[in-house]
């Protein structure tokens, strides 16, 4: 394993960067995190199981993962139709759109929060032309996922887009060519050599939403079984000074969140299977 | 499937890619565009594929009209130079690509794919690749896919854009000679581009050759190779030797020499420009019947069967010779050494020919 590249590597030393590697890794994440773990580890195995499974907190796993979940589809649909549209055509304020794109990542999060809470509510912008639809946004599961979207949009553009700003227009002309119509050239060429990026940037938008808690807060309504996310819960143990009950929730979605990412990375293995 | 275009013209901003182009490829023909980068031979070729659309000129298939025609209705198989293999796909999946696109009506079975794939696989001699992809393949393995995915739909016209330029020199003599082999076999219009004038004179059955958006000439190899048409051709042909001086009245006058030029017979004291080629300069130790000129050996190089000489002539021009390496051997020449050349072929063009 050590000679991976041997003698030849261009960054020497095999032994000290990964020694680097693990110390960084080891301080920045492995540490903090089994702290979670040795915290959890002073309740009981009945105590742990009744912290993580009482009724209200299991209600909040599936609007939080839930609403992860469908965040992250919303994304990686219309993530990838901003990054077609930045990398594929020419138009005036291009470069202010692309700038746009990037505006989740920087805002805090509760201001993002808040103003998507004001202009969702039934008098705000937005609100009040959805109101009379019998559509609610603000304070109920919907505005969470508003929420999510909001913070987890520049993850799929922005893994998307290299990828199709590399992909060769010889391969579309060597389709149509062959006598596929667009919309086979899309499905058939240009969407698998995306999808390992779209995975990628659905993986990230979605551990985003499940760990968000700013911006979530201020739209979500925060109904106990409703709209209630699981980092609210964890705040809310939390200030009840019962620090062990926050970690076993807290571990237990990092298990849960760990094992999806890992899924989804197996996936996008897969969906690169032929670079192999 | 004959291939006509008629007046072509195609502007990329301000330059011109092709000007007023005429062509006629017939039927079953195997034939090379050759010229220089820029001299708009690859826009000609996606201008037949439908991949680039003319601002002036038509093109006929058969006849027909074809210049509005979408490029998945003319019927082209079209192989590029870097491949363009769909990566995520195996070699089985791209070959039968064109195959699997098909309308319902028009698509063949699956077994019928099958056997189909089967066949082009063994006619590229990759029966065991199928199932591999794209970056498990070499150049010259990867090309071959490429050109058993374009004739997978049994197109009328296959196009070929530098299709070995992307290859080693070994490979790329490989592939084309199997190329010329298996157009002997299949017959099918083939119009391929390339610079490489070699692999034009082996493997076209015609050549046209470009130049700044024009035809400068278009023939059999032979046709091209031993009468070109104009100074361009003659240069991009072959390495030559260029020689200044003046014709008149079926006799040019270069330098010390004197060529017999009957085809300039009523050239009055024109400014002309003389070609010879490499290879047609003979060097001697003596001088022989008229027309050497004394000269010295500067530089010796040998190249695979070939020694490059080049001489020095009186009077400050220098010439390049190409001996067969048995010739070289029997003069045993040296650097330095003073030598009789003589030419034995000129071409003369009169001046005003050149822009």
């Amino acid at each position: 394993m050590a000679s991976h590249g041997g003698k030849n590597n261009v960054l020497p030393g095999f032994t000290p960067s990964l020694g680097c590697t693990v110390l960084y890794l080891s301080i920045i994440v492995l540490i903090p995190l089994s702290s979670l773990f040795f915290k959890t580890a002073t309740l009981t195995w009945d105590e742990f199981v009744a912290a993580v499974t009482a009724p209200r907190v299991v209600a909040s796993y599936r609007v939080t993962f839930g609403s992860s979940l469908a965040a992250a589809l919303v994304n990686a649909f219309f993530g990838v139709l901003v990054a077609w549209v930045l990398v594929r055509y020419r138009f005036p304020g291009k470069r202010l759109v692309d700038a746009l794109v990037d505006l989740p990542f920087a805002l805090p999060t509760a201001v993002a929060g808040i103003t998507l809470a004001s202009i969702y509510s039934p008098n705000g912008w937005l609100g009040r032309y959805l109101e009379p639809h019998g559509i609610k946004v603000a304070f109920t599961p919907l505005g969470i996922v508003v929420a999510m979207v909001f913070i987890g949009l520049p993850f799929v553009v922005r893994t998307v887009q290299p990828v199709l700003e590399e992909l060769d227009r010889e391969l579309e002309e060597a389709a149509s060519c062959l006598g596929a119509s667009r919309w086979q050239t899309f499905y058939r060429i240009i969407f698998p050599s995306m999808l390992p990026a779209i995975l990628t940037g659905f993986a990230l938008a979605f551990a985003r939403a499940a760990g968000e808690y700013g911006s979530v807060i201020f739209i979500a309504g925060n109904m106990p079984k409703v709209s209630e996310i699981t980092p609210l819960l964890i705040i809310t143990k939390l200030e009840q000074y019962d620090y062990a009950g926050a970690t076993a929730i807290a571990s237990l979605m990092l298990v849960v969140s760990f094992l999806l990412l890992l899924s989804i990375n197996l996936l996008q293995k897969w969906s690169r299977r032929f670079a192999e | 499937m004959s291939i006509t275009i008629e007046n072509l013209s195609k502007n990329f901003g301000n330059f011109a890619a092709l000007s007023d182009v005429n062509l006629e490829v017939p039927s079953g023909e195997l034939v090379a565009l050759l010229g220089p980068s820029g001299s708009g031979k690859t826009s000609l070729l996606r201008i037949i594929a439908g991949l680039e659309h003319p601002d002036r000129g038509t093109v006929l298939f058969n006849g027909q009209e074809a210049t509005r025609r979408q490029v998945k209705q003319r019927k082209v198989g079209f192989v590029f130079q870097h491949y363009a293999l769909f990566r995520h796909m195996t070699v089985f999946d791209n070959i039968a690509f064109g195959l699997t696109v098909k309308a319902k009506a028009e698509r063949p079975g699956k077994a019928e794919i099958r056997d189909k794939v089967a066949r082009l696989l063994k006619l590229i001699q990759l029966e065991q690749l199928a199932g591999r992809y794209p970056g498990q393949l070499s150049g010259g393995q990867r090309q071959r896919v490429a050109l058993a995915r374009a004739l997978a739909v049994e197109p009328e016209v296959l196009l070929l854009d530098e299709p070995f330029g992307a290859l080693d020199a070994k490979v790329r003599l490989e592939l084309r000679r199997w190329l010329r082999r298996l157009h002997d076999e299949i017959h099918v219009t083939s119009v391929f581009v390339t610079h490489d004038q070699e692999e034009a004179l082996e493997v076209a059955d015609r050549i046209v050759v470009m130049n700044k958006g024009r035809i400068e000439q278009e023939g059999t190899p032979s046709e091209v190779y031993d009468h070109p048409a104009t100074p361009f051709v003659f240069d991009f042909l072959g390495s030559v030797n260029l020689f200044r001086g003046r014709v008149h009245a079926g006799t040019a006058q270069m330098g010390g020499l004197r060529v017999h030029s009957p085809e300039h017979a009523t050239a009055d004291d024109a400014p002309a420009i003389g070609y010879v080629r490499a290879h047609d300069i003979t060097i001697e130790r003596v001088p022989g019947e008229g027309g050497a000129v004394s000269a010295e050996v500067s530089h010796l190089l040998s190249v695979g069967p070939l020694v490059r000489v080049e001489l020095r002539i009186a009077g400050g021009d220098t010439w390049e010779a190409n001996l067969p390496r048995e010739e070289a051997d029997r003069l045993q020449l040296a650097v330095g050494e003073k030598v009789f050349a003589r030419p034995r072929k000129m071409r003369v063009f009169v001046e005003d020919y050149q822009i």
